[in-house]
């Protein structure tokens, strides 16, 4: 497939490894933020090809995981109402929260619909004016502009049936979260291509400055993130920090300013809790006054949830990159995909989940290092 | 929910001037998909889908000039990795 194939070539990708080896002299330790890049890099094993000091650490970047668990045992009372139809992204439905998931409520009759685009959740929400229809509004930049789109939509066409739970995060307040940690290991990022043609990168600029970090915006194929790594080891090893952009063939300076312009009339930004991280100031998304009437938190009385982890879980060091998930004593054996613990070993982007999927075991992983 | 994929933009339905739609081929298959946000998108171009919705034009100039660099990369450097280096 055009787009893909060409970015997925063997030939190139050990031209920029043979490159990689070349150009780093030093151990450096580079942070992919996005759950999509960490989904390539572990299934086409390249973070285990790099020259012996190249680590990767697997970022935050994974919408299903960082979803507060608040939030997913709100969704879970909601789902669970008799009058309400919940609509989600499908990697949503196995997300554990304190007392079970948006499956469990499918299972025992709760109307619960996947949905591939919000448009769609609009839709079911126009063909059933008797019924409560909830859109689980989730994700990062890249998925704001669609949720966005589907609020302003539902208000322009008078929809009163339809309400939206937000939870929505920004990438960069976590980049700045992650420097600010006293246990920091992370030298240089791959930034997330796909939020960075939405946003541009100017926000990314002052980051990269304030703390000499090189931020590389960098694409999802395997050609791409060698590339990325190699761009910014480039940097590390010349002393470098600024914001280059290896992802030229989607990414504009500027971003989508099409769509940052709908998701700024509809959300504001607020302080949202990361599960595994905490409260991050300015990290998220939520529903400006002028659409306050389309939130489902406050058309549902959702007071009373009561949250608590599972014990066994190390999700939080997984997604500040202080362990990976071969240090989990659960890791494969009680926390699988089709019974997860923790919310990184539901989704493809999960860390968790995409070491799982990799068949990665303690001793492949050693072997590795 | 957070992949990105690249897929050819193939027909317009424009009844709605809002919510311009369209359908995009995805290597086969095809889907409706929200062009709201790329107004300067053609018939023919590629564009990056999230969640229903083409967040942005894929640049072919930019895609070739990528590749190309990639691919002058001396291959000499190579030979000493072998050729089972990358599955």
């Amino acid at each position: 497939m055009k787009y893909l194939d060409e970015y997925r070539d063997p030939v190139l990708a050990r031209r920029l490894l043979a490159e990689l080896r070349t150009v780093a002299t030093s151990p450096w330790a580079i942070m992919e933020v996005c759950g999509g890049q960490t989904h390539t890099l572990v299934r086409q094993g390249i973070d285990e090809l790099l020259p012996a000091g190249i680590r990767m650490i697997h970022g935050p970047g994974c919408p299903v995981c960082v979803t507060p668990l608040e939030t997913i045992d709100k969704a879970v009372a909601i789902a669970a109402r008799p009058d309400v139809v919940f609509t989600s992204y499908g990697d949503m439905l196995r997300v554990p929260g304190t007392s079970g998931d948006l499956l469990g409520v499918k299972a025992r009759g709760g109307d619960v619909r996947v949905v591939y685009t919000p448009l769609d959740a609009v839709r079911i929400a126009r063909e059933n004016p008797e019924r409560q229809v909830v859109f689980f509004a989730v994700g990062f930049e890249t998925t704001a502009p669609a949720n966005a789109m589907a609020v302003l939509h539902a208000a322009e066409t008078g929809l009163r049936n339809f309400s939206v739970l937000v939870s929505h995060v920004l990438v960069p307040p976590a980049m700045t979260a992650i420097l600010d940690a006293p246990d920091n290991q992370v030298q240089a990022f791959l930034a997330a291509g796909h939020v960075c043609a939405v946003m541009g990168w100017t926000e990314y600029e002052p980051i990269a400055a304030r703390y000499r970090v090189p931020i590389v915006i960098t694409g999802f194929e395997p050609l791409d993130l060698l590339e990325g790594i190699v761009l910014a080891v480039r940097q590390l090893e010349t002393g470098r920090a600024t914001v280059e952009n290896q992802y030229v063939r989607a990414v504009r300076r500027a971003g989508n300013t099409a769509a940052q312009d709908v998701v700024r009339r509809v959300f504001r930004v607020t302080e949202r809790t990361w599960r595994g991280i905490g409260p991050i100031p300015a990290s998220g998304l939520a529903l400006t006054a002028e659409f306050a009437g389309f939130d489902a938190e406050s058309r549902f009385a959702t007071d009373g949830v009561r949250t608590a982890e599972h014990p066994d879980c190390i999700a939080g060091r997984i997604l500040r990159g202080t362990a990976v998930p071969t240090d989990c004593a659960a890791y494969g054996t009680r926390c699988t995909p089709r019974t997860p613990l923790g919310a990184p070993m539901v989704s493809a982007e999960g860390t968790c989940a995409a070491f799982h999927h990799a068949g990665r075991r303690q001793s492949t992983v050693e072997a590795a290092r | 929910m957070c992949l990105g994929i690249p897929g050819r933009i193939v027909a317009e339905s424009g009844d709605d001037p809002v919510l311009r739609m369209g359908t995009v081929d995805f290597d086969g298959v095809r889907r409706p998909v929200c062009l709201a946000y790329t107004q300067d998108a053609q018939i023919g171009d590629y564009v990056i889908v999230h969640v229903g919705f083409a967040i942005t034009l894929v640049d072919e100039a930019e895609a070739a000039k990528t590749l190309a660099v990639l691919r002058a990369i001396p291959d000499a450097l190579a030979t000493e990795l072998g050729p089972e280096a990358v599955a």
